[in-house]
């Protein structure tokens, strides 16, 4: 396996993405489960054009993923762009997950090898298509070049190249061989969108048909001969190192083998899950809190309130704030966000072998290069002595953008002979998150002649791009924190937004699906329906006034307002809200409908989003994807805070961190425009757009202004009034 | 108030409050009386050995004797506070007038009971005497360790003393005015301290001895479970009738026929005791769970076999406030049987339905059936409740069997919907538990 | 401690070592190594860990091997040859109820179970059966239909 590995990595590093043979890993895809990796493919007569395909003689295709499958149908995606431009046959196409390596399959928006922030599509429709597009054009200059024929006499279809004035055909498979000596043209010709033919017709997943019979293989389910398996307990304050660990107990239950212990964790080392968690529980450890035990939710919210106070860093300044914020009459709010976990179905987990020499992971990660580099260093080696198996992901949501789990899943395999499986439970998976920050968001606006004059907008928040992508940190701008709010749509003369960075204290912040827009779409649209009562105007009303010149939004506003049946009477105590948002490349229009009972809890009705996201390249994943980021948006709105007291975290599983559950799920419409623009991004905008349109549904049944979130039921029980 | 007059005043107000209680209660029966026959004392009494421990630990050295009776009396629970070091102290007691700590007696020398000699411990565990002369809280239940013997009482110090010493000091208590005045205990304990040791009733069995001594000396049944009188003493003209201690209702277990262990089997009560489950009657959680798991499971089987024989001679007290009978298997579809309350089937689809199964009778474990179990059964919803606020969690023999905490991310409104989906689908009359009533239910509890 | 345990899963006997507490859903994973039934919480909350006894849906994690002998037992890796299985993983793929598909195992052993003894239900025969399993990624209202599309044999 290892020496496989060595020639792909050497091929790759020689190769270069024009010529070099795509060797990749195979992920468990459509391979027998418990394989995840299968031997590169070297032998000649095969057709690998570029990073991306692979075309063997018989006619398999084979494509290779640069992004990670985590239940946002990318694979899909990717291949249907890739076998668009490159006329592939869908029957033969097959895929394989790419190896780590920054450079082929870096990601064009981050650089780095990353999936996330709804990038995937957008970051790599024009690369996809190219690489489409120029192993087409090899296919039909080798046929070209057989027939003794112009390469513009001939014409591509589902992997045959026909040559129309003679009729005569060749399979991309009987191609293979000769198209690999024929040069890459330096631009090669793309589609046009009308003639696509797999792009916007709602294809079938590739990654489901496994996914029904328990045969696709997650990380957590890898299976690697001779494995241990070990669960592992960090110290509940964050920072804190272990002290005196007695493993007296422990040992003595069948099934223990081994107890790691390490400056800031100990593991237990046992034959099966079952093993290691008793024998977690009996160990009696003794821990060093360190000078975080004191740390709690109040005092982290008095200091984010102080730090919002202050002057911040200037993201964008438009017109003359001064002027605006003088003119007419002047309202002001802030807006908080809680710290959140990611609770991704599938608890951490990794599963690694460290040898004095080399050491192998199987996992599924958001970012797989990062993830090898920082096992590399964890386990003492040169970068190329690791290898990184990739699998799928039972959920991401941003918590794989972190390596830390394979990292403490390295450092306890260094501890012990042969493979290890390390899976957390899902106790210590929600109380050593990387937790969306906590934000609160400041908004002073003026109204004068019921349209908005002046818009001061601060942001104050934990600055995650300054660690996790440090280059594009500038000027003391975290580009995440402030998406959405320096470019509201809506026309304000005089628009002045802030960034204040406040980091948490100790408390480790990540990406959580929806990242920046979470807390500026929350905040705009809430202040918006806000400033829209105080102008006397329907919320829907007044955000067309000021959407003149933006066609996209106010047609996706309009359908939504129509779809949802705005404006038609309601019971008393339901409301409908709406949220417009322009994250993520997509312009989308979310309206909800609630009711607020006599106690102040939450029904929710109805929930409809109308979607332009450019050319939607499956339909129905799109559909698919705004309905599940609504629930988790929503489910957020509802339930979801992460609370500290004495340091740690106080939520432990779904009992005391609540998820929305079928039986509270509304009916869910989602309509997609179509469009001829590039493709935006998708995986994450229900998420932005379900808090705030559930706002303000609730603003509109009770007339409580909420402020805050999760939803405080007691500020909604009948009788009280905003 | 000036603190002269204040304490002037509080010596008037307890005094008068005590002697006034003292003359309409004192006569009160006390623990044993109702079993009539005739008493001699204990070193008179030949038929057998009501006191110590069982005959297989009669041999084993003074601390593990000690041990025994410790868990017995099950010192442990209200010893520690969660998290903590056993026996170092710190355990929150709430009662309606402020919150008491429980002490560390562990043998640091500071902070817990390094320096009590031998009769300053029996004092303390006997008389409810501290080494400092102050009184203690009744919180302690001294008026029925009073009966332990000396011996016993030393047993279980020289076990105490053989631990670790932790050095904890519990907060100071936050009582009102005036029960902050400690003196005035003297008073109470004149009056509610039986302060007798234990005297065997040679009308009755040696077994039933045994078992008298040891649910009366040490496992102080009656403190939880026999219903208190104006003077906060425990009322013994319904001895073991049930009681609401702690925010959770110990239940009834005088021998009446329906309400109480009248119609348990031997076998049902023995499983009880011993495992914290019997078929058909559901499982012991909250306090009763913490009394299985820590004292009763590590009882020696004669042991137990005594305290069934004792609780069967407690003459029926009936609870009129619960229903006579328990309710049958609910319907195996949601559909059927109860329908109201559509928020708390939603909760309990959601949450609790795939252990507990629509018909009450568990999937999983014969430990989370509902079907029959006395808490399901009472229209006050008490323990029903408490369990979804603060989970449940027991050891069994074949592994630790638990029901997640829901009190944290679920609102008062929610507990009170699911307790009274739960107590009316598998019950025989159903709650009607409010927010508030939950909020107070909380406020018991919490720590 | 460890006995050999036998228990019939998906109509084999199956013979194993491990004591009597651990839950089916461990025996399952790492003593047998059929990954299909998934870890998701482990006190019986999320329902990624249904299987089928006897044909009912039970959530592994909490039930001890001990407690089953003797009794069918039905994971996902063989629910598609039962009829109300092999109806539910069509219309799944039908409906494209899957994302990240961790939680489905669950999903589909609980609407296979319900199928099973409720063959045409309504919203609350689906929210009673299926409300105890947690989809992350929010994939209820596709589930609610094809649950329904199963019942009918309707196609998407
Ligand atoms: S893992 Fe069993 S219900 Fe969650
Ligand atoms: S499909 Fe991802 S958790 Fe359900």
């Amino acid at each position: 396996m290892n020496a496989h590995h060595n020639v792909s990595r050497r091929t790759l590093l020689t190769g270069g993405l024009a010529t070099g043979f795509l060797l990749a890993f195979h992920l468990p895809l459509r391979a027998a489960p418990n394989e995840p990796v299968q031997p590169p493919d070297v032998t000649d007569g095969k057709f690998a054009p570029n990073a991306f395909i692979r075309i063997d003689a018989d006619g398999g295709t084979t494509l290779v993923m640069p992004q990670v499958e985590m239940g946002q149908g990318i694979y899909t995606a990717v291949s249907m762009i890739l076998a668009e431009e490159l006329d592939a046959d869908w029957s033969k196409v097959q895929l394989l997950h790419a190896p780590a390596n920054e450079k082929l399959y870096g990601n064009p928006i981050f650089i780095i090898q990353a999936t996330g922030g709804s990038t995937s599509v957008r970051a790599f429709w024009k690369p996809l298509r190219d690489a489409g597009a120029s192993a087409r054009a090899m296919l039909v200059q080798a046929a070209a070049a057989q027939w003794g024929v112009e390469p513009a006499s001939c014409t591509t279809s589902k992997g045959v190249v026909t040559h129309k004035a003679s009729g005569r055909t060749l399979a991309y498979g009987a191609l293979a061989a000769a198209a690999s000596g024929q040069t890459p043209p330096k631009t090669p010709a793309l589609k046009d969108p009308k003639d696509f033919v797999y792009i916007g017709q709602p294809f079938k997943r590739l990654d489901t048909p496994d996914k029904v019979n328990g045969k696709a293989v997650y990380g957590i389910d890898a299976i690697v001969p001779g494995m241990k398996f070990a669960t592992l307990a960090q110290c509940p304050v964050f920072g804190g190192k272990v002290g005196k660990v007695d493993d007296r107990a422990a040992k003595k239950i069948p099934g223990v083998r081994q107890i790691v212990v390490l400056d800031d964790l100990v593991a237990v080392v046992g034959d099966h899950m079952w093993a290691a968690k008793k024998g977690l529980d009996a160990l009696d450890i003794e821990w060093n809190e360190g000078p975080n035990a004191k740390i709690n939710s109040k005092a982290i919210w008095d200091d984010l309130r102080a730090a919002s106070a202050k002057d911040g860093v200037v993201a964008r300044s438009t017109g003359d704030i001064a002027k605006g914020l003088a003119s007419g009459e002047k309202f002001e709010a802030s807006f908080e966000l809680p710290f959140l976990a990611h609770a991704t179905m599938e608890p951490l987990n990794a599963t690694v072998h460290c040898k004095p020499d080399s050491c192998e992971i199987w996992t599924g990660t958001q970012i797989m290069a990062r993830v090898q580099s920082e096992a590399a260093k964890a386990a003492g080696l040169p970068v190329e002595k690791v290898t990184v198996n990739q699998h799928l992901l039972g959920g991401g949501f941003g918590r794989k953008l972190e390596p830390d789990m394979v990292v403490a899943a390295v450092r306890i395999a260094k501890q012990v002979d042969g493979p290890v499986k390390v899976v957390w439970t899902r106790e210590e998976d929600i109380q050593h998150d990387v937790y969306r920050p906590v934000y609160r968001d400041t908004i002073a606006a003026t109204l004068a002649d019921g349209k908005i004059a002046g818009w001061k907008y601060k942001i104050a928040g934990a600055a995650i791009i300054a660690r996790w992508l440090p280059p594009a940190f500038q000027k003391g701008i975290d580009i995440d924190a402030i998406d959405s709010a320096t470019d509201v749509p809506y026309e304000i003369p005089n628009v002045h937004v802030e960034y204040v960075r406040a980091e948490p204290p100790a408390i480790p912040t990540g990406f959580w699906r929806g990242v920046g827009p979470n807390n500026n779409v929350f905040a705009v649209e809430c202040f918006i329906d806000e400033l829209a009562r105080k102008a006397g105007k329907d919320p829907v009303a007044f955000r067309r006034g000021m959407l003149a010149n933006q066609p996209r939004f106010l047609s996706v506003l309009n359908l939504a307002a129509e779809k949802a049946n705005w404006g038609q009477p309601l019971p008393a105590r339901v409301g409908r809200g709406v949220c417009l948002q322009p994250s993520f490349g997509s312009f989308i229009a979310t309206v909800v409908e609630a009711e607020v009972d006599e106690q102040g809890e939450i029904n929710l009705r109805r929930a409809t989003s109308v979607v332009d996201t450019g050319i939607a390249v499956n339909p129905d994943t799109i559909v698919a994807q705004v309905e599940g980021g609504l629930i988790f948006g929503l489910t957020a709105a509802l339930y979801g805070e992460i609370t500290i007291e004495k340091g740690r975290v106080q939520q432990s599983n779904f009992n005391d961190y609540r998820m929305l559950r079928i039986n509270q799920t509304p009916k869910i419409e989602v309509h997609v425009v179509k469009s001829g623009e590039a493709p935006g991004g998708i995986g994450e905008t229900g998420t932005t757009a379900g808090p705030p349109a559930l706002r303000n549904a609730i603003y509109a049944a009770t007339g409580v202004a909420l402020r805050r979130l999760p939803i405080d039921r007691k500020l909604l029980a009948a009788g009280k009034k905003a | 108030m000036s603190g002269k007059m204040r304490i002037l005043t509080s010596v008037v107000v307890i005094g008068v409050v005590a002697a006034g209680l003292g003359v309409f209660i004192v006569r009160g029966p006390g623990p044993l009386d109702f079993a009539g026959g005739t008493k001699v004392a204990l070193a008179d009494y030949r038929a057998g050995k009501p006191t110590g421990v069982p005959a297989k630990l009669e041999k084993a050295s003074l601390v593990e004797r000690g041990e025994y009776l410790a868990k017995a009396a099950d010192c442990m629970v209200c010893h520690t506070k969660p998290g903590e070091k056993e026996y170092s102290g710190g355990l929150s007691f709430k009662l309606p007038f402020g919150t008491l700590y429980s002490t560390n007696i562990t043998p640091d020398r500071d902070t817990g009971i390094g320096n009590y000699s031998d009769q300053e411990f029996l004092n303390a565990v006997q008389h409810g005497k501290r080494r400092d002369g102050a009184r203690l809280y009744p919180a302690m239940p001294y008026t029925s360790y009073t009966f332990m013997t000396d011996e016993d009482v030393l047993a279980v110090k020289a076990y105490l003393f053989s631990l670790p010493a932790i050095r904890a000091k519990a907060p100071d208590n936050t009582l009102s005015f005036p029960f902050n005045q400690r003196w005035a205990m003297i008073f109470w304990s004149a009056v509610f301290n039986p302060d007798t040791r234990f005297t065997p009733n040679t009308s009755k069995s040696p077994e039933w001895n045994r078992g008298a001594y040891l649910a009366e000396a040490l496992a102080h049944c009656g403190e939880c479970h026999t219903p208190r009188n104006l003077g906060f003493a425990l009322d013994n003209r319904k001895k073991f009738g049930g009681a609401l201690t702690a925010g959770w209702r110990a239940f009834n277990i005088s021998s009446d026929k329906a309400t109480g262990l009248g119609n348990w089997s031997d076998a049902d009560l023995i499983s009880y005791l011993s495992l914290g489950h019997a078929p058909g009657h559901g499982s012991a959680s909250g306090p009763m769970g913490e009394a299985v798991d820590h004292s009763f499971s590590q009882f020696a089987p004669e042991d137990i076999s005594s305290i069934v024989a004792y609780l069967r001679s407690v003459p029926p007290v009936p609870s009129p406030d619960l229903p006579a009978t328990t309710a049958p298997v609910a319907p195996a579809s949601h559909k059927d049987g109860v329908t109201a309350d559509a928020r708390g089937k939603m909760l309990f689809a959601g949450a609790c339905a795939s252990c507990h199964g629509w018909s009450g009778e568990s999937p999983v474990s014969p430990m989370a059936t509902l079907t029959g179990t006395w808490a399901v059964n009472d229209p006050a919803a008490t323990n029903v409740a408490q369990i979804v606020i603060s989970g449940t969690k027991r050891h069994t023999p074949d592994g630790a069997l638990s029901m997640p905490a829901f009190g944290n991310a679920y609102t008062n409104d929610e507990i009170a919907a699911v307790a009274n989906y739960v107590t009316a689908r598998f019950g025989t009359k159903g709650s009607k538990l409010t927010a508030k009533d939950v909020a107070e239910l909380r406020e018991q509890t919490a720590e | 401690m460890h006995m050999a345990t036998v228990l019939t899963i998906n109509g084999e006997a199956k013979s194993f070592d491990a004591p009597p507490d651990m839950p089916l859903l461990w025996v399952l994973r790492d003593v047998l190594g059929m990954t299909g039934t998934k870890f998701g919480c482990g006190i019986a909350q999320c329902g990624a860990c249904t299987v089928h006894v006897d044909g009912k849906a039970v959530r592994s994690c909490v039930l001890p091997v001990g407690a089953v002998a003797n009794r069918a037992i039905t994971t996902i890796e063989h629910v598609g040859s039962t009829p109300a299985g092999a109806k539910v993983q069509k219309a799944w793929l039908e409906a494209e109820v899957i994302q990240c598909g961790y939680c489905q195992s669950g999903q589909i052993m609980a609407a296979a179970a319900l199928l099973a003894t409720t063959p045409n239900p309504d919203d609350s025969d689906i929210d009673a059966a299926m409300a105890g399993n947690i989809c992350r990624c929010g994939t209820y209202v596709r589930i609610r239909e094809a649950i329904k599309h199963a019942a009918n044999g309707k196609q998407s």
